[in-house]
């Protein structure tokens, strides 16, 4: 069927089965844009700046397990992008964004809103394209789409011209996806797995570090039954919360720097580390040459270069984490395994010891509490976003996570101002749920703009600001290793948070009582309005367990280091 | 048992790597920036299409350590236009130097020493002779370093490596 470049895309996309495009037009995206004025087969969210709508697209990915899908300009709309894409390549979210480009004819005189777009996404992005011929673009839609998707998940940027949104040429959405260079492992190496189940059954104290690949291969129910059916205790890394649900007498809590006491004893003292879908991140390991370092290493993952990258692996399987996990439990029936019950009831201990835990108050409200009280509140019926600083330490520690994609936050990257514009995408992508987004009050200037997308949408999405006026990550770094030297962190001058809200046309809230908290989530809730509550916390708290920078995981500072 | 010291120990090593690459504009910037924005070196890099074929053969030189080496052919092979990376273990290498020498140096010896190196002259005007000479690279660091010394050489030009398994 002859058609334009423009309307190519909007069929492409449709083929794709979106339902929901996030962007912002602009001169070289024009054509599209027209498209889609014209089209019914999508919903197009109208974010207000180009970072938004990758965040949004990614909530969006985060929490339905989709591609998310974003539409930007070029030039600066491209470059406003570059930030969404580095967050999405750093967390592994399959994404497709579209970008204009200048008309072929122009490119490389710097023309007005001119940028080597695929020279700036190479290093952010799984692959880019940029389109030379009409007659590619069908294949090269449907390629972004299967490569975002498949594999080790990850972001697909295409650069369209001008001119090439403009031609006619004949569309035909191909069928299948022709990469004889790409072809990711699916099936792991049998023989390599049943040399790992042989090392479990050998194992006195084997751990399972799930990382976030779990959430992105939907093997959540698998890893429960592996570990239930063999009693292995678990520790999640921050990308992979909701994976066993808060409540799992087998979950011993995330590890790492801000893990809890015995999530990262556990990982001190195995003798078989169990990594699935885990990437070894600094956060997560402290000094590298102390973690595990009593531990052979099985090591599961899909993307073959992650493997050794870091870490020596006794025992690499490349393979799906779905598939692999599912072949794990079906040896089960061929292995003795020990009785891990007392390596349980030790862990166990340690969690009693030395709960994950913070000294409430009578006088002010400490910002772990609010996260606590809408889990009591919300529980699964919530999905949370967050920023980037102590406010996600504190939700990854205090909020009880039931199930996968319930926690959306940048992990790799450590993106503020992703916590708005990502809510936005998990309020559309999940009518059904409460879209909480906990931000700082540094975090939430970083995007605040989202409100109005917000109110235009009316996608209820209620922004809980934890108000320390402080940079509060910062903070607690420059009071406990910069000799309390507050350089450029303390925010005492903010703005009024409620009349901000409000002038956008949502909801505000300024709370400094447990009571006040309750009543205006309440009403938040009911009233499913774009919504902010900000919370006056107290201001000098700081993220604990801690394990400084360059120290083993097994060297924290607890709460009552502190306190004493 | 530790899972890390192996890496910190090993020393440094020289790797040849080719790298079959579907031929498309981007190809070789991918290639390249893989390199840079990792850390990795590149000594010398070779690019030309494979006659009858949609791919092009890179040959890299590098230096790491093998935790490097190993990174750097996974991180290739991920790559999405990358067919094949091959390490090479057994491999003939070659390289081509091109240097112009003034007329007016002793030009028989010139001639005596490239043949040594699988050498020949090449061209000569009023004012200089062009050498060229192929033969294994650490061949032709010494045959450059012996023109560099006694000729005052106005121009070298040297083509990286190329390599062949045996």
């Amino acid at each position: 069927m002859k058609m334009t470049g423009a309307k190519m895309v909007i069929e492409s996309l449709n083929e794709e089965r979106v339902d929901t495009v996030f962007g912002y037009p602009g001169g070289a995206i024009m054509n599209v844009y027209d498209e889609i004025y014209k089209q019914n087969h999508f919903e197009h969210i109208l974010n207000r700046h180009e970072q938004a709508s990758i965040h949004a697209a990614e909530g969006y990915a985060r929490s339905t397990g989709k591609v998310g899908v974003a539409i930007v300009t070029s030039g600066p709309g491209f470059t406003n992008a570059v930030t969404g894409l580095a967050t999405a390549y750093m967390d592994s979210i399959p994404l497709v964004v579209i970008s204009g480009q200048v008309p072929t004819t122009i490119i490389g005189t710097d023309g007005f809103q001119e940028i080597d777009a695929v020279g700036i996404s190479r290093p952010c992005t799984k692959h880019n394209y940029l389109v030379n011929k009409i007659e590619d673009l069908p294949r090269i839609m449907k390629e972004a789409f299967h490569i975002a998707r498949t594999g080790r998940p990850g972001p697909v940027h295409i650069d369209i011209p001008k001119d090439i949104t403009a031609q006619v040429g004949n569309f035909e959405y191909p069928k299948e996806v022709n990469l004889p260079t790409y072809k990711p492992t699916v099936n792991y190496n049998k023989r390599q797995l049943k040399k790992a189940m042989i090392a479990i059954s050998k194992s006195k104290k084997p751990l399972l570090y799930v990382g976030g690949g779990a959430i992105l291969a939907n093997c959540g129910h698998e890893i429960r039954e592996f570990a239930k059916k063999t009693n292995i205790p678990v520790v999640e890394t921050l990308m992979a919360r909701g994976i066993m649900g808060h409540d799992n007498p087998l979950l011993m809590g995330m590890l790492g720097m801000h893990g809890e006491f015995a999530a990262n004893m556990a990982a001190y003292e195995t003798d078989l580390l169990i990594s699935l879908g885990a990437r070894f991140d600094d956060r997560v390991t402290g000094r590298l040459d102390e973690f595990a370092s009593k531990a052979k290493v099985i090591h599961v993952d899909v993307d073959p270069a992650s493997i050794e990258k870091l870490v020596k692996a006794n025992y690499p399987i490349v393979g799906d984490l779905k598939v692999t996990v599912e072949g794990m439990l079906e040896s089960l029936k061929d292995i003795e395994f020990n009785d891990f019950s007392n390596w349980v009831a030790l862990l166990k201990e340690y969690r009693e010891k030395e709960p994950l835990r913070y000294i409430d108050s009578n006088t002010v409200i400490k910002p772990q509490w609010p996260i606590e009280r809408v889990g009591e509140i919300l529980g699964n019926k919530a999905i949370i976003s967050t920023d980037v600083g102590q406010h996600q330490m504190w939700t990854a520690q205090f909020y009880p996570f039931s199930f996968p994609r319930q926690f959306i936050t940048s992990g790799g990257l450590g993106t503020m101002g992703f916590g708005l514009p990502a809510a936005i995408g998990v309020a559309k992508g999940n009518p059904d749920k409460v879209s909480i987004n906990f931000s700082g009050d540094g975090s939430i200037l970083m995007n605040i703009q989202e409100l109005m997308t917000c109110v235009q949408s009316n996608l209820p999405v209620i922004n809980i600001i934890l108000n320390n006026n402080y940079l509060g990550m910062v903070r607690q770094w420059q009071t406990m290793f910069y000799e309390n030297r507050l350089s450029e962190t303390d925010l005492s001058i903010q703005p009024d948070f409620k009349m901000l809200v409000e002038s956008f046309g949502g909801l505000g809230y300024r709370v400094t009582t447990k009571e006040e908290f309750d009543a205006a989530l309440k009403d938040a809730v009911e009233k499913k309005r774009p919504a902010m509550i900000e919370v006056i916390v107290e201001r000098n708290e700081e993220v604990l367990p801690m394990v400084p920078n360059g120290h083993a995981l097994n060297e924290m500072t607890l709460i009552g280091d502190i306190d004493e | 048992m530790n899972n890390f010291n192996h890496y910190y120990d090993s020393e440094t090593i020289r790797q040849v790597i080719s790298v079959i690459v579907i031929n498309e504009h981007n190809a070789l910037s991918r290639i390249v920036g893989l390199f840079s924005a990792r850390g990795y070196n590149i000594d010398s890099l070779t690019v030309a299409p494979i006659t009858g074929s949609e791919y092009s053969r890179m040959t890299i030189v590098t230096t790491g350590d093998k935790r490097v080496i190993d990174q750097i052919v996974k991180q290739l092979n991920k790559l999405i236009p990358v067919l094949k990376v091959n390490e090479h273990k057994n491999v003939i290498e070659k390289e081509t130097v091109l240097i112009k020498i003034p007329i007016n140096q002793p030009i028989s010896d010139v001639e005596v020493i490239a043949r040594a190196y699988n050498g020949h002259i090449q061209n000569v005007t009023d004012d200089a002779i062009v050498i060229s000479a192929t033969d294994e690279p650490h061949r032709i660091a010494n045959f450059t370093n012996i023109m560099n010394n006694r000729f005052n050489p106005l121009e070298i030009v040297k083509s990286g490596v190329v390599a062949m398994e045996r």
